[in-house]
């Protein structure tokens, strides 16, 4: 039998236990106006894992209640695009990358920016180099695994800045089909399918890894949103949602094996086909890009938004560049 | 000088003997153990090998043939499909029946692309699954996108029926399952067209049951790992689709593990030693691949399983052995006791014998053997040393005796010496003093003075060769003669001769005599001398100048029958002093070799001078006694002293 190594939880101090109680009573007090609680659901772009570890964090330790939101957390997936649960009313609340919430704006579809939480890109495109790959040209002709319409805009600028035909494959939950040779190249996030290709048997000299942020297109990618109705509307629901899932994330990254209980939690409910050390890996690579820049957690510096938004108009996948003042609202 | 450790008692040669023997035995049975042993190991585990590849090469072979079986019927459907497109009804027979007559199968479906089914209709996947055992049509739960589940994907991309990772199925079968999917094309000429996917669900809880019964060795077990590495099978079901060989590799920073994984999905085939971290002991791996899934079959056995019989086997020689030098120890203590018991008795009568008691007998012993020789050496050792003592004995004793004589002897010859001071007390002309230092022998010095029948002081000093009784008896012999003759001439020169003749008569020892010979006028101060090869005396004039006087020749006496002696004639001076000796002053000897010497004894003189002939005796005496030290005194010593006061007649 293969033994189970648990890892050791880190003790809490007594002054992180006051520091929290302090930040839940605090959000609470922001929000005591709201007499009944609010029902909200949000619901996050993909099945449950650490990538969202802060809003499960936050409802499981109370951070949405202690705000006066009943918060569901929706589940995620190919099946449910948080676009479309916003656009039926299933969910209030979403997260989207950057890019895709601003074409989403353009479109016509409008989201407010609530809080910015990865300020660069993690998106890759994985080959292998014992296919040839070595440069972007070495992809042209070649048949790529892409995501659905959410996910596939920094690929899609990079074939077009690199002048690059490939054949597109659908990409489902896995890179089982990378793996079985079935594509040439996969999307892949820096902190969660690179590392399923490593735990797959491949070392990371055997691949050739785009990396996205690497070729001029480091557009910032999970941020917290709704629609400019709900804001409107409820601005205070949408503060306390921001605020608790701030604190949500604050206290992940304090207590990284208590936030990946809380995920593996979800993720057992799920059923998923994944392990606490791929969770682990991803909760860290996570912290790393969300508290690497020394920027504040949520913020959507002006300068960060617009040269994502100029690098999709220029690839032509926006016909125009959304307002900051509108797209942005300071929820937090 | 011994200390008291040398008298401890040490280790006795039994248990030197014992601790030799052993160790060496030890050794051998050590190297010849490891060797066997680690041969031993070798052997097995090359048979282990065998075995373990043969069984799980059988093992994954029988495992294949249901998942074979498995295959069969969708691939035909699939074939048949993309042939000719029935109704819905009867491809939802075709899945019924599928399932009817595979109870191996958990769920089957045919999905189709969208239109390919019915023109017009973008998606269709009828889906069966067992439920309480009895075929049921259940809901995919994800229709609109089945299209991206791997199970429609992958063989869609491929081209070519693929078994899939294992997932847990939400929709229809909530269970952990994998799907066999076999694409359906149809084929117009050379174009083909993809119209959907024929699945066939297999549960993972079936498979675990028939990879259970997979048994090698006691609590040895077996694992499936699909062709990510994650494990289809394993005795732990939390493992089953979420860990992988890898993310256990991960967790436990072993890269031997991730290599292992690598070579298992790789499609490889192994024996291996498996990272101790695996299960917290050592442990092997054998792996074969799965050709018909692309999975990988692993067997896990503890080693200490493994080598249970060989450890077994190593517990039972050493206990053989630890038997086998009880043995051994038991023997040597007895060869030992029987070597060491005669030697023990012959060290104890050696001790008696030591003390002297020599009429201890040595135990004798029948034994023909080195020990055997040494009682009987020790026999005649102890016989020889008695004789010898006894012989010593009488020796001793016979020595004693001698000694005992030549004491008295001594004594006699020491008597004829004579020894009252002041001898003339009456005569005030001189004074004479004399002394003999004798050494331990009976030795042959002399010295003698009396008063002549015409009125004279004849006095003389001499030194017989040789030692012991008949030096002694010479100088007896001698001074008689001098004596006698004497009496009889005047002439200093004249005694000498005729005592040499004398001497010479019958001297078969051919011993002899130095002497000076001098007769004193005392009322004149003319003093006549003769010389018999003595040294010459000291004068010390009456202002304390120190002088030789010069002797006439003249041999030993008793050496030369017709030796011709001469006398001389000198003047003492009132308050001169005359210092006549024998060779024992001058070559009296320190402790360096070094002899007293003429110059030391005249400096001795000098700063003696204008004492009285007593005091003066004592000083060279003294001094000779301070220059020899701790030396032994070789000779004997005679000083006689003679102040010529002058005509100081009463």
């Amino acid at each position: 039998m293969f033994r189970g190594v648990v890892p050791g939880r880190p003790s809490h101090c007594w002054w992180q236990a006051i520091f929290w109680s302090l930040l839940v009573l605090a959000i609470g007090c922001a929000n005591a106006r709201a007499a009944a609680p609010q029902q909200a659901a949000l619901i996050p772009q993909w099945e449950p894992q650490a990538q969202f570890a802060g809003y499960y964090v936050a409802l499981a330790k109370g951070f949405y209640a202690a705000a006066g939101v009943d918060m569901r957390i929706l589940r995620g997936g190919p099946g449910a695009p948080p676009s479309e649960l916003l656009r039926q009313g299933k969910a209030q609340f979403g997260t989207f990358f950057l890019p895709t919430a601003i074409r989403e704006r353009a479109d016509g579809f409008l989201l407010v920016n609530l809080a910015q939480f990865v300020p660069h890109s993690n998106q890759l495109l994985v080959a292998r180099k014992a296919d040839g790959i070595r440069g972007p040209a070495d992809l042209d002709g070649r048949r790529v695994s892409l995501w659905g319409p959410e996910f596939r805009l920094a690929p899609e600028a990079l074939f077009r800045k690199h002048g690059i035909r490939v054949a597109e494959a659908p990409q489902g939950f896995t890179v089982d089909l990378f793996l079985r040779g079935g594509v040439a190249a996969c999307s892949a996030m820096r902190y969660n399918e690179y590392h399923a290709l490593l735990n797959s048997g491949l070392d990371p000299d055997e691949l050739t890894v785009f990396s996205m942020a690497e070729y001029g297109l480091d557009l910032p990618e999970d941020g917290l949103y709704a629609l400019e109705s709900t804001w409107k509307d409820n601005p205070g629901l949408c503060r306390a949602v921001t605020q608790a899932s701030i604190a949500g994330w604050r206290y992940a990254f304090a207590h990284p094996e208590e936030a990946l209980d809380i995920v593996m939690e979800h993720v057992t409910a799920a059923h998923l086909p994944t392990n606490r050390m791929h969770q682990q890996w991803m909760l860290e690579h996570l912290r790393q890009a969300m508290t690497g820049s020394g920027e504040p957690l949520g913020d959507l510096p002006r300068a960060r938004y617009e040269t994502a938004a100029e690098a999709l108009f220029r690839a032509g996948l926006i016909p125009a560049i959304p307002a900051y003042e509108a797209f942005r609202v300071d929820a937090r | 000088m011994s200390t008291r450790a040398d008298h401890r008692p040490g280790r006795g040669l039994g248990f030197r003997l014992a601790l030799c023997i052993l160790t060496g035995a030890a050794a051998i049975f050590a190297g010849a153990f490891a060797y066997s042993y680690h041969s031993a190991k070798t052997m097995l585990l090359a048979e282990v090998r065998e075995n373990a590849m043969n069984l799980i090469r059988g093992a994954a072979a029988r495992l294949e043939v249901p998942l074979a079986g498995v295959e069969r019927v969708p691939r035909y459907l699939a074939l048949r499909l993309g042939d000719a497109m029935p109704d819905a009804a009867g491809i939802e027979g075709r899945l019924r029946d599928f399932l009817t007559a595979n109870p191996d199968v958990y769920g089957a479906a045919a999905a189709f692309a969208p239109g390919a089914f019915h023109p017009g209709l973008s998606r269709f996947a009828p889906y069966f699954c067992r439920k309480d055992g009895r075929p049921v049509r259940v809901s995919l739960g994800y229709e609109e996108h089945y299209d991206l589940e791997n199970w429609y994907l992958v063989p869609r991309v491929l081209g070519r029926p693929v078994w899939s990772e294992p997932y847990f199925d939400e929709s229809g079968g909530d269970i952990v399952m994998t799907t066999f999917s076999v694409p359906i094309f149809r084929t117009e000429g050379a174009r083909r067209e993809f119209l959907g996917v024929v699945s066939a669900d297999v549960s993972l809880e079936w498979l675990q049951g028939q990879v259970a019964k997979i048994n090698m060795y006691r609590s040895g077990y077996a694992f499936l790992l699909s062709k990510n590495g994650v494990f289809v099978s394993h005795p732990d079901s939390r493992h089953i689709m979420r860990e992988s060989i890898f993310s256990l590799a991960e967790q436990a920073g072993s890269p031997e593990l991730r290599a292992l994984g690598q070579a298992m999905t790789r499609g490889g085939e192994g024996f291996s030693r498996l990272p101790d971290v695996v299960l917290g002991q050592p442990a092997w791996l054998a792996y074969a691949p799965m050709p018909t899934t692309g999975w990988s079959m692993g067997v896990i056995v503890p080693e200490a399983e493994l080598f249970a019989g060989l450890r077994r086997l190593g517990r039972e020689v050493a206990a053989i052995a630890a038997g086998g030098f009880a043995l051994l120890l038991g023997v040597i203590a007895l060869i030992a006791a029987t070597i060491t018991r005669p030697l023990t008795r012959l060290a104890a009568t050696a001790a008696e014998i030591a003390k002297g008691n020599l009429d201890t007998p040595v135990p004798a012993t029948p034994r023909r053997d080195e020990v055997g020789r040494l009682s009987r050496s020790f026999e005649q050792m102890r016989l020889a040393l008695r004789d010898y003592i006894a012989d010593l004995t009488a020796t001793t004793k016979a020595k004693e005796r001698l000694e005992s004589e030549l004491k008295i002897a001594r004594n006699i010859q020491m008597s004829f010496l004579p020894k009252h001071f002041p001898p003339f007390p009456e005569i005030t002309a001189f004074e004479l003093h004399a002394a003999l230092e004798p050494a331990w022998e009976v030795g042959g010095d002399l010295y003698d003075f009396f008063l002549t029948s015409d009125g004279r002081l004849l006095f003389l000093v001499g030194d017989v060769s040789g030692k012991g009784v008949p030096a002694a008896l010479f100088m007896a012999v001698t001074k008689t003669l001098i004596k006698g003759n004497a009496d009889q001439e005047t002439d200093p020169a004249a005694i000498l001769g005729k005592v040499n003749r004398e001497l010479c008569v019958d001297n078969d020892a051919m011993l002899f005599v130095t002497m000076f010979l001098g007769i004193l006028d005392f009322s004149t101060g003319e003093l006549a001398f003769s010389n018999a090869g003595h040294n010459p005396p000291a004068r010390i004039a009456p202002d304390g100048a120190t002088s030789w006087l010069t002797l006439p020749r003249g041999v030993f006496l008793g050496i030369m029958e017709d030796a011709v002696y001469t006398t001389s004639r000198v003047n003492l001076a009132p308050g001169e002093t005359l210092v006549a000796f024998t060779d024992g002053v001058t070559e009296a000897m320190d402790p360096g070799q070094r002899l007293f010497g003429a110059d030391r004894l005249a400096e001795t003189l000098a700063r003696a001078a204008g004492r009285s002939p007593e005091s003066l005796v004592d000083a060279i005496m003294d001094a000779v006694r301070a220059f020899a030290g701790q030396a032994e005194q070789a000779d004997d010593i005679t000083v006689m002293t003679l102040l010529f006061r002058g005509n100081a007649l009463p």
